[in-house]
């Protein structure tokens, strides 16, 4: 399955040429007997990528392949246009926050990130300057000078995120980067995702806090033990699972008026007045005609509608719908 | 072509930088310099407690004795084996190799980069050791003996001879435990073999002899010791040999090392 998908840039995967996109080509990766992942035909546009799946599903996996750590045991990935086996010009483009929590001994924060930019061919001046510019990006400033044996969870993950950030590349891959953060960090991470990908930075974030990660996400890729089970922009892939219907609540003046318009469609499956009586929950197999007939009903009888909401229009609803009960549980 | 080599070698002294830094503050230090310290405490408490041999040419044969059967085939062959073995395994043991494999670095040049820094830290700590313990055990009968000993005798083309061996000691051994710690989850196996086949070498065929790193050295060591009524005598090679060969299967044992390096993969869960 999978949607229209669309770039920030208004461009589509089938429009945009291999060089500029991420590309994995009947890619799989076995550990010995053990599948990571398998047969993944994925295309990845500029813009914010989620990657949704329960423990073990293949995220990291998938992550790590698109990274060149782990060599895929059949197929290929090109990153933009480049692979792995070329590590000068491969790893310019690309940068990687992993979910290692693991740190040189002794080190301090700014020490690991100019250190390791030395090797990006800066000088110590460059690299210095660039390491604080990312340090401040990930709000690390005050703790930079401090040994990373001392941070907490919070702020280990934003010296790999300044890590990740600090040579610029075009490509950040970010593994579980709201793990360990606070509510205001984790908005604030967010808000750098979005100013990135606004950037035209192709971000590619696994979470398990979805409902935070489904606001800013162009695309999402759904996998379970090893496949992609769903990938595209959250409202095509939703609106494709036309076995699955939608639940809609209409909060309007006349509940009662609107539900008996409804009962007479054949994509509307449930209708039911809220308990205040304040509204009505529609589940339709085609939300694009429950919103027509909405219009059409404002227009025809007066209906003042107060507001019109999806409730399961998000990852983890398709989620759940897709895999089942049991995935979705260990999201 | 040369724009590419400044990268590289810019790189490599990043990497070379890297290392040092984490080998001082990490406490990967202790065991190799505790090795170093330890023929320096013997010659002191030679100096300050021992009897003095009349003659510098009985301390002589005394340091060469310590240096071929201590210091060579032990503090040194070990000291390589602690530093050169951790140098890519120890990254995967941390859990820390992925920060290098993420930048863009040739593989090779990671390679030299660690390689380098190894050889460093090894030559410097155990060419300190050698040299401290030569001079202090010459100094025994005071310093006008000791002076006479260097400047007007053989001491000092003795000593940098025993330098010249230690460094390429460290440049065989360490290319040899670097593969180890690429070809072995737990190179303290691999690491002892080699020990124990090196320290054996003198008791070995002559045929079996030759695959070696000390066989090579023996040309180079300016006073040669007796090993015993079993040891097998064998001509050795010429010092052009020694050196040569030493240096050409370093090269070899490093690309090597930079084929294991480019097929390396970071999963940390196999480890």
């Amino acid at each position: 399955m999978s949607g229209a998908n669309a770039s920030p840039t208004g461009r589509s995967h089938q429009e945009m040429p291999a060089q500029d996109q991420i590309v994995f080509t009947d890619v799989s990766k076995f550990y010995g007997e053990v599948l990571g992942v398998n047969k993944i035909n994925l295309k990845i546009a500029p813009g914010i990528t989620s990657l949704v799946g329960p423990n073990g599903s293949g995220k990291t996996t998938l992550m790590n392949l698109m990274t060149g750590l782990i060599r895929p045991t059949r197929g290929v990935i090109e990153v933009l246009g480049t692979r792995v086996d070329d590590p000068e010009n491969f790893y310019r483009k690309v940068g990687y926050c992993t979910q290692f929590d693991t740190f040189p001994k002794g080190v301090t924060g700014i020490g690991l990130i100019s250190s390791l930019l030395r090797l990006h061919g800066l000088n110590k001046k460059e690299a210095e300057a660039r390491a604080w510019k990312a340090i401040e990006q990930a709000r690390m400033t005050e703790a930079a000078e401090r040994r990373i044996a001392g941070y907490s969870k919070g702020m280990r993950q934003r010296v790999k995120l300044a890590l990740a950030l600090a040579h610029q590349p075009s490509v950040l891959v970010l593994d579980e980067p709201l793990n360990g953060l606070d509510p205001m960090a984790r908005a604030e991470s967010i808000a750098l995702f979005e100013k990135l990908a606004e950037q035209g930075l192709f971000v590619i974030v696994s979470s398990h806090i979805l409902h935070e990660l489904d606001v800013i996400s162009d695309t999402v890729v759904m996998m379970s033990n090893g496949y992609i089970v769903a990938e595209g922009e959250i409202q095509d892939v939703r609106e494709e699972m036309s076995e699955h219907p939608i639940g809609i609540i209409v909060r309007c003046d006349q509940p009662a008026v609107f539900a008996s318009r409804a009962f007479n469609e054949n994509h509307v499956v449930e209708i039911k007045i809220n308990d205040d009586g304040g509204g009505v929950l529609i589940r339709t197999r085609s939300a694009d005609q429950l919103y027509a007939l909405i219009n059409q009903t404002v227009l025809e009888l007066g209906l003042t509608i107060e507001g019109v909401i999806p409730i399961d229009e998000d990852v983890h609803s398709i989620y759940t719908y897709l895999i089942g009960s049991n995935g979705a549980g260990r999201l | 072509m040369s724009a590419n080599f400044n990268t590289w070698t810019s790189q490599a002294m990043a990497v070379l930088s890297f290392e040092l830094r984490k080998f001082r503050s990490g406490r990967k230090w202790v065991f190799p310099v505790l090795l170093a310290l330890g023929p320096i405490s013997l010659a002191t408490m030679l100096f300050i407690f021992g009897t003095r041999p009349p003659d510098n040419s009985e301390i002589t044969q005394v340091f060469a004795v310590m240096f071929q059967t201590f210091m060579l085939r032990l503090m040194v062959m070990f000291g390589c084996a602690l530093v050169f073995a951790g140098l890519y395994r120890g990254d995967m043991v941390t859990k820390t190799m992925h920060f290098y494999m993420l930048t863009p670095t040739r593989r090779d040049v990671l390679v030299a980069g660690k390689y380098i820094a190894g050889l460093l830290i090894t030559s410097t700590l155990y060419c300190i050791s050698v040299g401290a313990t030569n001079i202090i055990l010459h100094s025994v009968n005071g310093s006008a003996v000791a002076q006479s000993h260097f400047f007007e005798g053989p001491g000092l083309g003795q000593l940098i001879n025993y330098l010249a061996i230690v460094v390429l000691a460290c440049l065989g051994y360490g290319s040899v435990f670097m593969l180890t710690g690429f070809l072995f989850k737990n190179p303290a196996i691999p690491a002892a073999f080699v020990l124990v086949w090196e320290s054996a070498n003198v008791f070995l065929p002559a045929a079996l002899k030759q695959i070696s790193v000390v066989h090579y050295l023996q040309s180079i060591i300016p006073v040669p010791i007796p090993f015993g009524p079993f040891a097998v005598i064998t001509a050795p090679a010429s010092v052009f040999t020694s050196v040569f060969g030493l240096t050409v299967f370093t090269v070899a044992v490093l690309f090597i090392n930079a084929h294991m390096m480019r097929k390396a993969e970071i999963n940390y869960s196999a480890e």
